[in-house]
């Protein structure tokens, strides 16, 4: 079985000296060093922000886990600085297969065109992409990453929060301006705030084993209704680095969850798959699914993230993904809020962003969990129906769901000014920037992300070049396509994708969403949406 | 479009005709397997999701006025 792939030691720290009466005060505290709370951390101290964060187990979590990370994911690590080792080191993939029985109904592209630095998606164990995120914790100061510090207690206060916090020399306390609770769907931080954590329970179990074999199959995303091999229920596969697979197979509700978790009970179910049984085992869980999410993602100066606000069944890679975009979201505004550049209002836009955001994955995996497992006689004779029509017809095809994988949510939001111009293509505002090939005044090759990250993550007018200046409101950055100094756009993806003539110009967020966009930019238009996007309308 | 409730059928018998012998010579079980298909047909056939939400509304209308005569009758 797995091990854990890196052990940490927990080290006392000058906090645990202090009286309990005048505590260490910190701007932010992350509780939680998974993905998201790791993630969080480096995007807070790239942005110049002292991070404490705490976790309290000393290792990284076994078990593979989340395996498949977005394309989105992938670039919001790109800013993180851990892009590269992630997608070297991960399964790039994009297509996926859906069979009903022996036979394939049909497969999809996620990503069919070209002209995008990352895939759409990468398999990855989940522990290896927490190694990465800590071994970029080490080059940044800022963080201060405690293992083994749990937090017990928490008090909200006039303009703090107080953590005490268990440590294996006793405890400690405290103070920080903003406590960040990326502790996990069983978060703790939760219990502590009252908050309920209401939602569907799904009866169904589904056994996840991950199997290490060398094998054939392809890189491609394979799932099945009634496969011959796992009559009646359905079945995943994944390929994941190492050769290592992951395969679901959906149990009836009534299975025993400590009978069915024996390796000698998943052995002749996963070699009735395969055909063979020269495989190992590196992980065996059983699970059952619950979506439902906290009611409100902020309580007073604690602020969830990731699974301790919104849980989802993983059928559509929602989970982990959900998760990092709740970080890039956050960490932008937290800071502003941190510097006194925004008010702390704009923290609200990240609780209606990203509940609308969760509500929206809520919807689409509890879909695919019902289309797996129906609820009823009718439903199960609907989707039976379903199947049978895929067979021959489109239509029937792309009502099939097998899961619908995580793509970025578009935001109603307050932060986004609508648009005044008639627009034909291109992301509206509230929508996440798309990438294109482009060229730097030097002449070198990358792509219309790096030259956001590049720029700074920060706000970012993105402007297609007539000639005329667009003066860009202190503090922007700039990214210009064409002209004498800008960008080139040599396959003319920019401007199509973006549906953008001469001219025309687009007011990025610090998390690469659209603020806003002009066929006909004014400054004060520009500036407009900029105060509106810093939450200071 | 709203959902039509007027008569589109040139020969409205037909139409019915055309349902029920379908159904001819099926068992309840198949029946349901075949009124399943053809809603899923007909519904993608009609292609607007506010003229299917507005014909399962009068479906179940016709459902609850059911139920309540039969209380009233009871």
């Amino acid at each position: 079985m797995a091990q854990a792939k890196s052990q940490f030691g927990y080290r006392r720290h000058p906090d645990q000296d202090r009286s309990g009466q005048s505590p260490a005060e910190h701007a932010v505290v992350v509780v939680g060093a998974g993905p998201v709370g790791l993630s969080l951390a480096i995007d807070l101290a790239q942005r110049g922000q002292r991070v404490v964060l705490l976790d309290d187990a000393d290792r990284i979590g076994e078990g593979s886990r989340a395996i498949c990370f977005s394309k989105r994911s992938l670039e919001y690590w790109d800013r993180l600085g851990v892009g590269d080792r992630m997608v070297d080191k991960g399964v790039v993939w994009s297509v996926g297969r859906i069979f009903h029985g022996e036979s394939q109904l049909y497969q999809f592209n996620l990503l069919p065109e070209n002209g995008h630095k990352r895939p759409a998606f990468i398999n990855l164990q989940q522990y290896y992409a927490e190694a990465y995120l800590v071994d970029r914790i080490d080059d940044l100061p800022e963080i201060d990453l405690r293992w083994r510090n749990k937090v017990t207690a928490l008090e909200q206060r006039n303009g703090s929060v107080a953590l005490t916090i268990e440590t294996p020399e006793g405890a400690y306390r405290v103070l920080a301006q903003y406590v960040v609770a990326c502790d996990g769907a069983r978060s703790s931080l939760r219990q502590m705030v009252g908050a309920e954590f209401a939602g569907q329970v799904f009866e169904d179990q589904f056994l996840i084993a991950d199997v290490k074999m060398t094998a054939e199959f392809p890189t491609e995303r394979w799932f099945w209704f009634d496969p011959p091999f796992h009559a009646g229920r359905s079945a995943l596969l994944h390929r994941q680095p190492d050769d290592v697979w992951r395969i679901d197979l959906q149990l009836n509700r009534y299975a025993d969850p400590v009978v069915e978790k024996k390796p000698e009970n998943v052995r002749p179910r996963i070699a009735r798959m395969l055909g063979h049984d020269k495989f190992a085992f590196e992980w065996i869980s059983l699970y059952k699914f619950q979506c439902r999410r906290m009611d409100r993602f902020i309580h007073g100066r604690v602020v969830f993230a990731g699974d301790s606000a919104h849980q989802v069944s993983p059928f559509g890679a929602r989970g982990a993904n959900s998760g990092l975009e709740d970080a890039e979201n956050l960490s932008w505004k937290l800071d502003r809020v941190l510097r006194g550049r925004s008010p702390a209002s704009l923290l609200e836009s990240y609780h209606l962003e990203r509940s609308m955001a969760a509500d929206e994955n809520i919807r689409e995996s509890t879909r695919s969990t019902d289309f797996m497992a129906p609820n009823s006689h009718q439903e199960a004779r609907l989707r039976k129906a379903v199947l049978s029509l895929a067979k021959e017809t489109e239509f029937g095809k792309r009502m099939v769901n097998g899961g619908r994988l995580s793509v970025p949510c578009s935001y109603d939001s307050p932060l986004s000014s609508l648009d005044a111009d008639t627009w034909h293509g291109g992301p509206s505002p509230g929508c996440s920037m798309l990438d294109a090939p482009v060229t730097t005044p030097a002449g070198e090759q990358i792509y219309l992300t790096d030259a956001f990250r590049k720029g700074g993550t920060d706000f970012t007018l993105l402007s297609f070049s007539n000639g005329a200046a667009i003066d860009a409101p202190d503090g922007v950055k700039g990214i210009r396509i064409g002209g004498k100094g800008g960008f080139a756009d040599p396959s003319g993806l920019v401007a199509k994708r973006y549906g953008a003539e001469p001219g025309a110009a687009y007011l990025l967020r610090p998390d690469g969403y659209v603020a806003a966009r002009f066929r006909h930019p004014a400054r004060a238009a520009i500036a407009a949406a900029l105060v509106r996007a810093e939450g200071l309308y | 479009m709203p959902l039509s409730t007027s008569s589109n059928f040139a020969r409205p018998d037909d139409a019915f005709r055309a349902i029920v012998e379908a159904h001819r010579g099926l068992t309840e079980e198949q029946s349901a397997d075949f009124d399943s298909a053809l809603v899923l047909i007909l519904a993608n056939h009609i292609g607007d999701i506010d003229v299917l939400r507005e014909a399962i509304g009068l479906a179940k209308r016709r459902m609850i006025d059911g139920q309540q005569q039969q209380q009233q009758q009871q």
